[in-house]
């Protein structure tokens, strides 16, 4: 159709193109057409598999668990006065906030090592510290989970070697939190380090060589120089994981599925539990759904920290 | 005054330099000795993985000797699953469910990052917003609202619902990233292509699409990331084994009472992670800039 059409209006446009604004009119007009042609598919996706889904889970949140009449906000009622999903809460909240912190952390000195090699090595050693952020998740927490194991733990055997006593890493909620958080930050930790050695690249040499010149020490240079440069990506990136360490379902789901006694799981698993496999649909889309002011108010500022250079670009 | 405040001052600068230098050295062979050992703490679990994956279930259960050595290797493990026929089947319902989401998921990114790009429309600069709130969306949001439509389209246990679904997890970054890429062709090139009597089809499929090739390199490479490693959705609507995908599968079918077949399950996993490892150590560059740190680009 396209191809068929589009010789003839150039022919027109070609021998009398300025004839009259109404023939141009239309050929933009035409021109938006297509353009909404070609995205109706992406509209259909998000119309139909994201937007209806999340006010269908608004929806469903509302009903008694038969899902025959509607509770109102009895469903949130229900869960904040439970002990459980108060634990849930903690729960959430501290493991994202802790592995963000030690992800930003490792990964902020992680960049300033790379930073100091020659870029001919950084290759090579980039190389390697990305593989936990190849491997599927899943995949390398059932690694880690035998690492854990109670009877066979690698890494009881380590510190036994060393005399110290062992661990039961997943049986005790400390530990188990502990593990959890660990296994995070050594999966994240790679996304980190590649956005603040991209952006560490890009400050400019000369602004240390100045501070150098005015006998700044490395600290000030880091405080003064390196940190407000590095600013946008650090807060970018930091909300962005926050995000998704917070909607993390895999880690908890393999490694302890919530045990010991519900103490450790987080939303996306606590939903999964009450709503899957316990089958109450309306009370696990609540679940989810308490993920959601967190979620908004980080996409938000997300949203505001990249709109503007997409704006550029386009 | 000032030439003798001068003076001092000139000669612990040129002695700091020499200094400098030293310390220079020194925190050069700092920074290689911290960075080994991160990257030493980096590898212990697909090391231990690979360690266990070579060992029999005597040897594991007997627990003498180091752990992290392997006394007598085997292949068993692997040899087993190869003739093992439900996880060749989850290996091949993988294979099917990714390239199925990989081709529905860049036609209509490309298509539709096009149009954003270049063609706009009544509406389009919020639809790029929209798109880019979408990829902040994490499945652990709205896997129980899908949960009852898939149902309702008689979908659940069958690989199809992870085919209608992961286009949703892939689709919005992978327009994000085309948009990216067509928004840096010049403008001069499809003015000249329109004036030539192009269609816009033929634009996107002679020009933008050989153009920015790296760019479709790496959305494929995302998309494939996204429906490969997806752990939640396969859990949530999969229960028999003939529809099941690897990363359930393993779990579920290794996992037998309490009896966990630890070489078997480490050999299932190592395999079942080697397609996206293998595509990273050829297309390094394509694999970095086609995950979310691509945003750096931007």
């Amino acid at each position: 159709m396209a191809q068929a059409g589009s010789i003839p209006i150039a022919e027109t446009v070609g021998v009398r193109a300025p004839s009259s604004r109404g023939r141009l009119h239309d050929v933009m007009r035409r021109r938006s057409m297509v353009g909404f042609v070609m995205a109706l598919p992406l509209i259909a996706l998000i119309a139909g598999l994201v937007v209806y889904p999340a006010v269908y889970a608004i929806y469903l949140s509302l009903l008694n668990k038969p899902m025959t009449r509607f509770v109102g906000w009895h469903n949130f009622v229900f869960l904040l006065n439970r002990a459980t999903f108060q634990m849930v809460v903690f729960q959430s909240v501290l493991f994202a906030v802790s592995a963000v912190v030690a992800k930003a952390f490792i990964g902020f000195v992680l960049a300033h090592l790379m930073h100091a090699i020659p870029s001919r090595r950084q290759r090579f050693y980039r190389g390697l510290l990305l593989i936990p952020w190849v491997i599927p998740l899943a995949l390398s927490t059932l690694g880690w989970w035998w690492l854990f194991d109670p009877t066979y733990s690698a890494l009881n055997w380590l510190l036994n070697q060393f005399g110290l006593p062992s661990v039961s890493w997943l049986g005790e909620p400390g530990w188990a939190r502990f593990c959890m958080i660990l296994v995070n930050t050594w999966w994240g930790e790679p996304f980190f380090m590649i956005m603040y050695l991209a952006a560490l690249k890009s400050v400019p040499e000369q602004l240390f060589e100045a501070a150098a010149i005015d006998g700044a020490t490395g600290l000030q240079k880091l405080r003064y120089i390196t940190l407000p440069m590095m600013r946008n990506v650090i807060s970018l990136t930091v909300l962005f994981s926050l995000i998704v360490t917070f909607a993390n379902f895999d880690i908890v789901r393999i490694l302890t599925n919530g045990g010991p006694l519900n103490t450790t799981h987080i939303f996306a698993t606590y939903a999964f539990q009450v709503g899957i496999q316990s089958g109450n649909i309306p009370l696990g889309a609540a679940v989810s759904l308490f993920m959601l002011p967190v979620l908004a108010i980080a996409a938000v500022f997300v949203l505001r920290g990249v709109t503007p250079r997409s704006q550029e670009a386009m | 005054m000032t030439a003798a405040a001068a003076a001092p001052a000139a000669q612990p600068a040129r002695r700091r330099h020499a200094s400098g230098a030293r310390q220079r050295r020194w925190a050069l062979y700092g920074s290689y000795a911290a960075r080994g050992v991160f990257v030493v703490m980096f590898l212990v679990p697909p090391f231990y993985m690979l360690v266990t994956s070579l060992k029999s279930s005597g040897e594991i259960s007997a627990q003498h000797g180091s752990p992290w050595l392997v006394h007598h290797p085997t292949l068993e493990n692997f040899i087993y699953l190869v003739t093992y026929a439900p996880f060749r089947r989850y290996f091949l319902n993988t294979v099917w469910v990714t390239v199925c989401v990989v081709a529905v998921s860049m036609v209509i990114s490309v298509l539709a990052a096009f149009a954003l790009a270049r063609i706009r429309f009544w509406g389009s600069s919020a639809l790029a917003t929209g798109v880019f709130l979408t990829y902040l969306i994490p499945e652990s949001l709205l896997f129980i609202p899908l949960f009852q439509i898939l149902g309702g389209l008689g979908l659940i246990n069958s690989t199809w619902c992870l085919v209608l679904i992961y286009p949703t997890l892939a689709v919005p970054f992978c327009t994000w990233i085309m948009i990216g890429y067509f928004a840096s062709i010049p403008k001069e090139l499809d003015e000249a292509a329109l004036i030539d009597g192009a269609s816009w089809m033929q634009l996107l499929l002679r020009i933008f699409i050989p153009v920015a090739m790296p760019g479709i390199i790496a959305a494929t490479i995302f998309a494939f990331t996204v429906s490969w490693v997806d752990f939640l959705y396969p859990l949530a609507y999969l229960y028999t084994s003939d529809q099941m995908v690897l990363n359930v599968g393993i779990i579920g079918d290794l996992v037998r009472g309490d009896v966990f077949e630890w070489g078997k399950i480490m050999a299932a996993a190592l395999m079942a992670a080697a397609p996206p490892v293998v595509i990273y150590v050829f297309l390094m560059d394509y694999y970095v800039a086609g995950r979310p740190a691509g945003a750096t680009k931007w």
